[in-house]
């Protein structure tokens, strides 16, 4: 990467942050926003305790527990070891003098949603947590990573992280969004098309009119899922749409230093004849509301389709990773995706778990009933989410429903707190892993949007929003 | 950190594709504090029934491939979360090197901070290896050379210099970077005046 000549927003981003280079040759990136959880950081925190290090930059970090905390009853951390853990957190942060939004707060959220929601994540800005997740950021421009608890350790010691550039992807997609067709949609066709490697090594920017056309939230959804396609980080260009979402917040800037911010900003988006080592353009008429059926984000097959048949795939390798999906998920090939009955459906996560989520949920089951056979949940990515949602009376339908109305956590995402499937039970979730056994063991995941998820809460079955009135 | 230098021994085939950090070490596994005592719940799913019971035909289960410090496993091996518990059951279970034809970034990252060698190689000779690997062939991973070695292949691999020179030194890359402290106090006192929203008290 040159420093002359055209520039993507990542190369802009990365240039700007260069510390230097270390002996080794490999690049010291300083990193402006760390953001931590209870599950990845105790290590950290241990690491510096045995070797005297303190934490470089205290006020850049922002600490908040969410994997592990129970969505009702939270006062109390029935097992033992979560309750350690979440408590560690606190200590920490408090030994070193970091931001921390406890339990009763209400700012206390899935760490990728509050980021946002508390106006802490801003363009260009770098931004690390110990979780994969991270690069939901990315839809304001920011650079953000997950990184693993070494390097959380390294960051708290010296604000910087050891990293060599990413490649620059770009993914475009333009057109209007057909009907009942969204950013989850979106996200998991972009991966069923490149696959879950399509994009190591690579940073993507999402860019074209129907990327750019989303709000701030579809933004999220798409660059949190970057990281089920393999790439580093997903990116997409601020613009008015991001500065109106972050004015005013806790963390935004104050208006004595907003119109420099904005100034600064609005250099970042990619230059126009910057380079890219790879490109793919997709027309958005050809996308269909998509849904999972296997137990990786590449299984994606549209609504109206079928699971696929094992003896179609093209190679040996390829053939033997569907079967071993199908009989996981107990799922015949040339079975309808419609025909697929549900047990449970869960609404939330830091890829689904935002106000406009929760309202487009609201909008579909309004005064109607979820099936008798589906047990139902609803868990807000934060209390700040919940409080919205309860002020404009999302909660009252959502309950009248049927939906179990719940405390913001990473909740049923991955099965470290109490919420969980049962070995057999399927899923409609609008989270972003369908591995084996991630949402409890022998659970069943089927990935797919927040409006198919209400639908298919409605007829018990998977359901195509398209039909449904 | 532990120092990488070379391996020899058995190494354990997984041929599966997609093998993701949650198939690695289950959720329930990442509640402890500690980086230790993790190998006995790694692969728990694939390696214990629902009673806890083990999967007698799970390969780190038999013989001789429950003492194997090599595993050859199948594309995009480490997928998924950023958890460093994957590495670190690994490793606590004595696996010391993974052979794949292509590894998840954060995954393979991890490895080096923990003295694991992730090497990349190509289809057909992960086709060779695997098949060696269910022979019981000997391995042989010599870093400083960058060969693997198993019985009648011999398998050149590559790895960045400085991640090389980490492991074979055993490097506490923490230290390296305090190196610079100056350079990072240079850097912000700079951005204070360029940028200053971003150095707004929290």
């Amino acid at each position: 990467m040159s420093n002359q000549g055209p520039k993507t927003l990542f190369d802009k981003i990365w240039s700007e942050h260069l510390v230097g280079q270390r002996e080794d040759g490999t690049n010291l990136l300083y990193i402006d926003r760390h953001l931590v959880h209870e599950v990845t950081s105790p290590q950290a925190f241990e690491g510096l305790k045995l070797s005297n290090r303190p934490v470089h930059r205290p006020e850049a970090t922002i600490a908040v527990a969410d994997h592990n905390v129970p969505t009702v009853n939270r006062q109390n951390i029935e097992d033992p070891q979560s309750k350690i853990q979440v408590e560690t957190l606190a200590k920490n942060t408090k030994e070193h003098g970091i931001q921390y939004f406890d339990l009763m707060d209400q700012r206390q959220g899935i760490v990728h949603i509050i980021g946002p929601e508390q106006g802490i994540t801003q363009p260009g800005m770098t931004i690390v947590c110990g979780d994969s997740h991270t690069s939901t950021h990315g839809a304001f421009g920011a650079l953000a990573f997950g990184i693993g608890t070494s390097e959380v350790e390294h960051v708290l010691a010296t604000q910087t992280i050891v990293q060599n550039p990413a490649k620059n992807m770009r993914i475009s997609v333009n057109g209007e969004l057909p009907f009942g067709v969204n950013s989850k949609d979106l996200i998991l066709y972009i991966i069923g098309k490149i696959g879950t490697a399509g994009g190591t090594g690579h940073v993507i920017e999402y860019a074209g009119s129907s990327i750019m056309g989303l709000s701030m939230e579809g933004r999220m959804t798409i660059c949190n899922m970057s990281i089920e396609a393999g790439a580093r980080a997903g990116l997409i260009s601020p613009d008015q749409t991001t500065f109106n979402y972050i004015k005013g917040r806790p963390y935004a800037p104050g208006t004595e230093h907003w119109d420099q911010a904005v100034e600064y900003w609005s250099s970042l988006p990619s230059d126009n004849d910057a380079n890219y080592d790879h490109e793919i353009v997709i027309d958005s008429s050809e996308i269909d509301p998509m849904v999972t059926w296997g137990t990786s984000p590449e299984d994606v097959v549209s609504v109206k389709g079928t699971v696929p048949n094992p003896s179609s795939a093209k190679t040996e390798n390829k053939k033997k990773s569907i079967e071993r999906s199908l009989e996981y998920m107990g799922l015949k090939p040339g079975t309808k995706i419609t025909d697929i009955k549900l047990d449970k459906i869960f609404i939330g996560s830091c890829t689904n778990g935002r106000i406009e989520d929760l309202r487009k949920v609201a909008s579909i089951v309004k005064d109607k009933k979820i099936a008798s056979h589906v047990q139902a949940m609803i868990v807000p990515g934060s209390g700040l989410v919940k409080k919205q949602a309860e002020e404009e009376g999302i909660d009252k339908i959502l309950k009248d429903a049927g939906f179990e109305w719940r405390e913001a956590g990473c909740s049923m995402c991955l099965g470290m707190n109490p919420d969980q499937l049962k070995p057999g039970e399927r899923c409609a979730s609008t989270s972003n892993r369908n591995f084996e056994g991630r949402q409890g063991r022998g659970g069943r995941t089927h990935l797919m949007s927040p409006e198919l998820a209400a639908a298919s809460a409605i007829t018990g079955n998977i359901s195509d929003i398209r039909d449904f009135t | 950190m532990d120092k990488f230098h070379s391996l020899k021994g058995i190494a354990a085939p997984l041929p599966i594709v997609n093998i993701d950090t949650d198939m690695i070490i289950p959720k329930q596994f990442l509640k402890t504090i500690k980086r230790t005592g993790l190998g006995v719940s790694l692969f728990y799913e694939m390696r214990y029934d629902n009673d806890g019971n083990l999967i007698k035909d799970f390969v780190l289960n038999t013989s001789p491939f429950d003492q194997s410090k090599i595993l050859v496993a199948g594309d995009n091996f480490g997928c998924g979360s950023s958890r460093e518990h994957a590495p670190w059951s690994l490793k606590d279970f004595g696996i010391r090197s993974v052979i794949s034809t292509s590894f998840a970034d954060i995954f393979y990252n991890n490895c080096f901070q923990n003295g694991i060698l992730p090497i990349v190689v190509s289809p057909e000779n992960l086709d060779q290896l695997m098949t060696a690997a269910k022979n019981q062939i000997e391995f042989t991973i010599d870093l400083p050379e960058q060969i693997i070695k198993a019985g009648n292949h011999s398998i050149n691999f590559e790895i960045e210099e400085f991640r090389k020179e980490r492991l074979l030194q055993g490097l506490d890359d923490i230290g390296i970077t305090l190196g610079y402290q100056d350079k990072i106090n240079a850097y912000e006192e700079d951005k204070k005046n360029k940028k200053p929203w971003l150095f707004k008290d929290n």
